[in-house]
């Protein structure tokens, strides 16, 4: 698909001018990341049509949705994408069946299908008001995907859940994305989360794309080339004599590991961070 | 006591309150939703008829409906319509009277559902029409239900604006308060108690059926 966006968004902190332009293969899970207030979502709506670019250009397969020079603007309703809420979206006054029957006819096999992919089959007569956030996640997800779009949009699907439910998730995100044949794009600033999913990373900074690339080469950077690295969260630098002793929260693990001065100027807890081990093998142990 | 007052009473107050919700739902999801600079003079206009005495905007009406004004001939000359005194005139006074009671309930209802609602609808292939009868009405509920309850009581409750353009015609524009006051002033304390008792009984029920339906009570209780 091709995308080609530039918007002057009026927000608290003044203008912000979003100027992308870039193309992106069918079929690839790419993330969207960056600090929030930098345009992710406005893009993702600017793609469904939720809101209008001042000018540019949206392109996908033989498609076009967009063409400001052209004077093209279809509406959200004729644009074949999936659109996954931040906070789910969903109709409280229906059920979960009705959640998805909304979308579609009620006889769709789609149903039925995407029902049990998500295993949703005991909830589907429950409201939404009475599920978990995973489990609500799983419906905005198979709800988005109804319609059978080619496109896939996810604001921030697992930014509310815990630990644990985000992994499950993670693995539902892909399933779909590669039974489907979708193209994703994904927003996130979850480091193990685009690391885990993503084919691309696109760093947005400003309303501009700075960085386009793998995951492994946006959070390792080019010059490191450890053969042992996890990301993790700093939860608590304490100073210990001359050094200083960071824990980084791996995964369910506490990890603590040694730094000096000059290392942790720069951290403060709640930093995604790279541990890494380059000199000492690894002991690797059955368990 | 004669019936007459009170069917009319609830005559004017039904298909006021059926009007009103019709033309007060686009304005309340347009208040809702935009952000243009005239919304706080919308607002305030909606809001007038609850600090204005009823007698103020009576009045206005009044002049407004007279045959001899601009308006009043257009209607008369146009659609054979006399507003004054009668009880389309009652009718339309009541609009204007109880639209607040309809409009803010609603309003807030619509302001505190998620935006994302109705973009999800939209992305989902639905027509605005569509999100508005099948996500964003049956979301808000109780908010409909305390509009339609507020108006229809508030327009029961009506005086001064009833009394200052539609008089006091048996049959036509005497409704249940206009009686008692008429009642009162020709010492007649036994047929205003009739008609008093009458209006205060069903004013509580229908206020609590709406308390307890909205807040659950109903429920429980049936349950």
């Amino acid at each position: 698909m091709r995308l080609r966006l530039a918007k002057d968004l009026r927000g608290v902190s003044g203008i912000l001018k979003i100027n992308i332009d870039l193309e992106i293969e069918a079929g690839k899970l790419v993330t969207l990341y960056g600090e929030s207030g930098v345009g992710k979502t406005s893009i993702l709506r600017m793609i469904s049509g939720l809101l209008q670019p001042d000018e540019g250009l949206i392109q996908v397969g033989d498609a076009t949705w967009f063409d400001s020079s052209k004077k093209i603007n279809s509406k959200p309703q004729k644009r074949d994408v999936g659109l996954v809420f931040q906070d789910y979206a969903l109709f409280p006054n229906m059920t979960i069946r009705e959640n998805l029957e909304f979308a579609t006819d009620k006889d769709d096999p789609v149903i039925d299908e995407l029902l049990s992919l998500m295993e949703l089959e005991d909830l589907q007569d429950r409201k939404s008001d009475t599920l978990s956030g995973g489990q609500k996640q799983r419906v905005a997800l198979a709800r988005a995907l109804v319609r059978k779009p080619k496109l896939l949009l996810l604001d921030e699907p697992l930014s509310a859940l815990d630990r644990k439910m985000r992994a499950k998730l993670q693995e539902y995100i892909l399933s779909v994305h590669r039974k489907f044949a979708l193209t994703t794009i994904l927003v996130s600033h979850e480091t193990t989360e685009i690391f885990k999913l993503s084919d691309e990373v696109l760093v947005l900074k400003e309303g501009l794309i700075t960085f386009r690339d793998t995951p492994a080469k946006l959070f390792s950077g080019n010059s490191l080339s450890g053969k042992f690295k996890f990301t993790g969260e700093v939860v608590n630098i304490e100073r210990e004599g001359v050094v200083y002793i960071v824990s980084v929260l791996i995964g369910n693990d506490l990890v603590k590991v040694i730094a000096d001065q000059t290392e942790v100027e720069n951290l403060k807890a709640g930093d995604q961070v790279l541990v890494a081990s380059k000199a000492f093998n690894p002991i690797i142990q059955k368990i | 006591m004669e019936w007459s007052p009170i069917i009319l009473t609830f005559q004017l107050a039904a298909v006021t309150t059926l009007i009103l919700f019709f033309l007060a739902t686009p304005i309340a999801y347009w208040l809702s939703v935009t952000t243009s600079r005239i919304k706080p003079v919308v607002e305030t206009l909606v809001a007038l008829p609850i600090v204005l005495p009823p007698t103020v905007l009576g009045f206005y009406l009044l002049i407004a409906f007279s045959p001899n004004s601009a308006a009043g001939q257009f209607l008369n000359n146009t659609f054979g319509i006399q507003l004054a005194f009668s009880f389309g005139g009652l009718v339309v006074a009541s609009l204007i009277y109880s639209l607040p009671f309809m409009v803010q309930p609603i309003q807030s209802g619509f302001s505190n559902l998620s935006g994302s609602l109705i973009e999800a609808s939209l992305t989902l292939g639905k027509s605005k029409f569509a999100t508005l009868t099948k996500v964003l009405l049956p979301n808000i509920k109780p908010s409909i239900l305390t509009g339609l309850v507020l108006t229809f009581a508030h327009t029961i409750g009506e005086f001064g604006v009833v009394l200052m353009i539609g008089g006091n015609i048996p049959d036509r524009t005497r409704v249940a308060s206009i009686a008692i006051y008429n009642e009162v002033e020709s010492l007649n304390y036994s047929a205003a108690n009739s008609y008093a008792v009458f209006l205060l009984v069903v004013t509580f029920s229908v206020l609590l059926l709406v308390y307890s339906v909205n807040g659950g009570f109903l429920k429980k209780w049936m349950s």
